[in-house]
């Protein structure tokens, strides 16, 4: 368990995925780009699993901790967000339990006819 | 202003930890699911800037060491995704066309209630890739000409806000199997609703991390045709 090696490890591959964030002309983070080049570095064998679990397992558990200055930001938008307060809120919350009710029923539902399927 | 804060890096690092310890030490206490850690560490360091009139900006010297780390943690998330891709490969279908219908009621539910309200087009567009990790959101925001700030805003809210009530709405939809509840947190509440996901088990977290990217990829093509209809 070398915890420094293993957080090089995933900082490199985060670099990895910054360098592909600004070669490639998409709105898509370097962080997305990170998670898939490590799924694949992970699937392909060119990383093992045992060379960043351990470190991955305790960024990953302490991540709610990293969205608290951003959140903590609401402060500063304030005023740009004043004039359109409650239409924002309802859609807010309207969508986000629409989006969670759906995504939710849908997979639900086409795990349970093909669990069904194979039965028959 | 109170300018004396201005000169410590620490301050907003050790600020945002203790109030997160004290969020979690709440929670343990109460058990209930509107005590979420980060709503709470989140609103403590609001009162501790407001009452101590620290600026933002100040807080941000220190908490910045902190954000630093959410690029490699959300790396990271393809550990747990590596581990049950097994599991990934047996419902392929089903997390396709889960995560898709996921996206779709976004931008449609999104795009009607913008009607109802009779936002404008920079309103609606704001709005648009508001379930979706910050890092994408901003990005469609910005290429579709919608306010950056604001949408930053709603998408941390909706992501707190799908974290709280991700057991609830759970329930009320009956959706037991824990590929369904991971993926509907991802799609609905992105990172934040995965760290939610992550709580409540290994196949809900691993399933939410790979809703972000993918949920996230299907917002930038959705919305570009979407932001046309207003």
């Amino acid at each position: 368990m070398n915890y420094l090696k293993q957080f090089t490890i995933i900082l490199f591959v985060s670099f990895l995925g910054e360098l592909l964030h600004i070669i490639v002309p998409l709105p898509i983070p370097a962080s997305v780009y990170g998670l898939i080049l490590m799924l694949l570095a992970l699937c392909f064998g060119v990383l093992r699993l045992e060379q960043v679990k351990e470190t991955a397992d305790f960024l990953i558990e302490i991540m709610p901790v990293m969205f608290i200055p951003a959140a903590v930001g609401l402060l500063e938008s304030w005023s740009a967000l004043q004039p359109i307060f409650v239409p924002v809120v309802i859609i807010t919350i309207l969508t986000t339990v629409i989006v969670m009710g759906v995504t939710g029923q849908v997979t639900q539902f086409m795990i349970r006819k093909g669990k069904e399927g194979k039965k028959k | 202003m109170n300018a004396f804060f201005a000169d410590f890096i620490f301050f907003g690092a050790i600020l945002s930890l203790a109030a997160y310890e004290a969020g979690l030490l709440i929670k343990k206490k109460f058990k209930l699911a509107v005590l979420n850690p980060l709503l709470i560490a989140t609103v403590c360091v609001m009162a501790v800037l407001l009452l101590l009139k620290v600026e933002y900006q100040h807080y941000q010297e220190g908490a910045k060491y902190i954000s630093y780390l959410l690029t490699p943690a959300t790396v990271c998330l393809a550990v747990p995704l590596y581990e049950q891709l097994e599991l990934l490969k047996r419902n392929l279908k089903a997390v396709a066309g889960g995560i898709t219908a996921g996206v779709l009621s976004s931008l449609i539910s999104v795009f009607l209630l913008a009607k109802l309200f009779s936002l404008n087009h920079e309103q609606y567009v704001t709005l648009l890739p508001k379930s979706i990790t910050t890092a994408i959101g901003m990005g469609i925001s910005e290429e579709l000409g919608g306010i950056q700030t604001i949408t930053v805003a709603v998408i941390i809210v909706t992501g707190i806000l799908g974290n709280v009530i991700a057991e609830f709405v759970c329930k009320i939809f009956r959706i037991e199997e824990p590929i369904a509840k991971g993926l509907a947190l991802g799609t609905a509440s992105h990172a934040i609703g995965t760290a939610k996901a992550m709580e409540l088990g290994k196949i809900e977290g691993a399933m939410s991390s790979l809703a972000i990217a993918v949920a996230g990829l299907l917002t930038v093509i959705g919305a570009s045709v979407f932001a046309n209809l207003m």
